[in-house]
């Protein structure tokens, strides 16, 4: 994965639209973080292999980016977004990474489904 | 360490048989007991990508998998089960599944000890979801038939709710096999090795002593 590049990931976000795809959205704070910082609230969502088709998404705000999907009747939206990946199977893969190295979000895009 | 008939490893992670069971299973092999350890997932939610990043969520799983054989083969285990989980789903997984996985493992191996997590003061809720999965099973077993089970237990109320540790393991024998354990999860272990290695080089007792001993509490079903 690389640092987002917007115009290119706008590209990318764009090139999914008005397809059936699936998605993964997850976002978290670790599963230790309450063992680590006494009292920390953790909270975290997940889903995978969620079938939906949406008419426009886009990239918005500086690093992190947040990228919003507008659906026939909702919406999905990250948050934090900093490196992007088209991977050999033609998935669109982002993910916010912090300082550290850690996964604090993530949101893919593919045509085909992901694994288990 | 007494010899054993057979020892049976259950833990949700790759990696969570490295910091305090490796020396453990290194040890019983080279005593000449088999040993098998069943990793229910992959570590596919695993939150150490790197920045810049050397993995992906979607191929974090074939690199764990790679790490996961390295470090058997450092422990010279040659019975390694991928039960194909998903990190961070086992507590959602239907309880009597969970169960029986258990009881197979345990109808197919026969082991007079088994190591996994103890319920309720493991952190992790995978952990804790494991550790409930291998007491359920051994609990619905006669007296007669039930092997040991030693537990891993590092929750902060730990001590305050059981105490410590009853089962003390002399590693100091292995003490390379641990350490090639380790750092076959190199994903998950790297930072916290470097950290590790000047603590040995350096001779600090607290870190000599993780490195040579390993404690466990036995589970009572009393």
């Amino acid at each position: 994965m690389e640092l987002v590049q917007q115009d290119q990931l706008q590209r990318l976000i764009d090139s999914f639209a008005g397809k059936d795809v699936y998605i993964h959205l997850e976002t978290t704070n670790g599963s230790y973080a309450a063992h680590f910082q006494e009292g920390f609230f953790n909270a975290g969502a997940f889903i995978r292999n969620i079938v939906v088709n949406y008419e426009l998404g886009k990239v918005a705000g500086d690093s992190p980016h947040r990228i919003g999907l507008k659906l026939p009747s909702g919406w999905i939206y990250a948050q934090g977004i900093t490196h992007y990946e088209l991977d050999e199977h033609g998935r669109l893969l982002m993910a916010g990474l912090g300082p550290d190295g850690k996964l604090a979000v993530a949101l893919e895009i593919s045509e085909t489904p992901f694994t288990y | 360490m007494e010899k054993e008939r057979h020892v049976l490893v259950i833990f949700p992670h790759p990696d969570d048989e490295a910091f305090g069971v490796s020396g453990t299973i290194s040890t019983y092999i080279e005593m000449g007991v088999p040993v098998t350890y069943a990793c229910l997932t992959l570590g596919e939610m695993g939150r150490n990508l790197g920045n810049p990043p050397f993995a992906n969520r979607e191929t974090l799983p074939m690199i764990r998998k790679k790490e996961l054989q390295a470090s058997a083969d450092a422990m010279g285990l040659t019975d390694l089960r991928m039960m194909g989980l998903r990190d961070k789903t086992v507590e959602f997984e239907d309880d009597e599944k969970m169960v029986k996985l258990v009881a197979d493992l345990i109808e197919e191996l026969n082991p007079s000890l088994l190591i996994s997590f103890y319920p309720g003061l493991s952190v992790h809720p995978d952990h804790d979801a494991t550790g409930r999965a291998v007491v359920e099973a051994v609990r619905r077993m006669t007296e007669f038939d039930r092997p040991k089970l030693y537990t891993i237990a590092f929750d902060n109320k730990t001590v305050e709710q059981i105490g410590h540790p009853d089962v003390h393991h002399d590693v100091s024998g292995v003490t390379e096999k641990k350490l090639g354990a380790m750092n076959a999860h190199a994903s998950q272990t790297v930072w916290m090795m470097e950290d590790m290695q000047k603590r040995l080089d350096a001779q600090d007792p607290d870190a000599l002593k993780w490195l040579k001993t390993e404690h466990f509490y036995t589970y009572s079903f009393k």
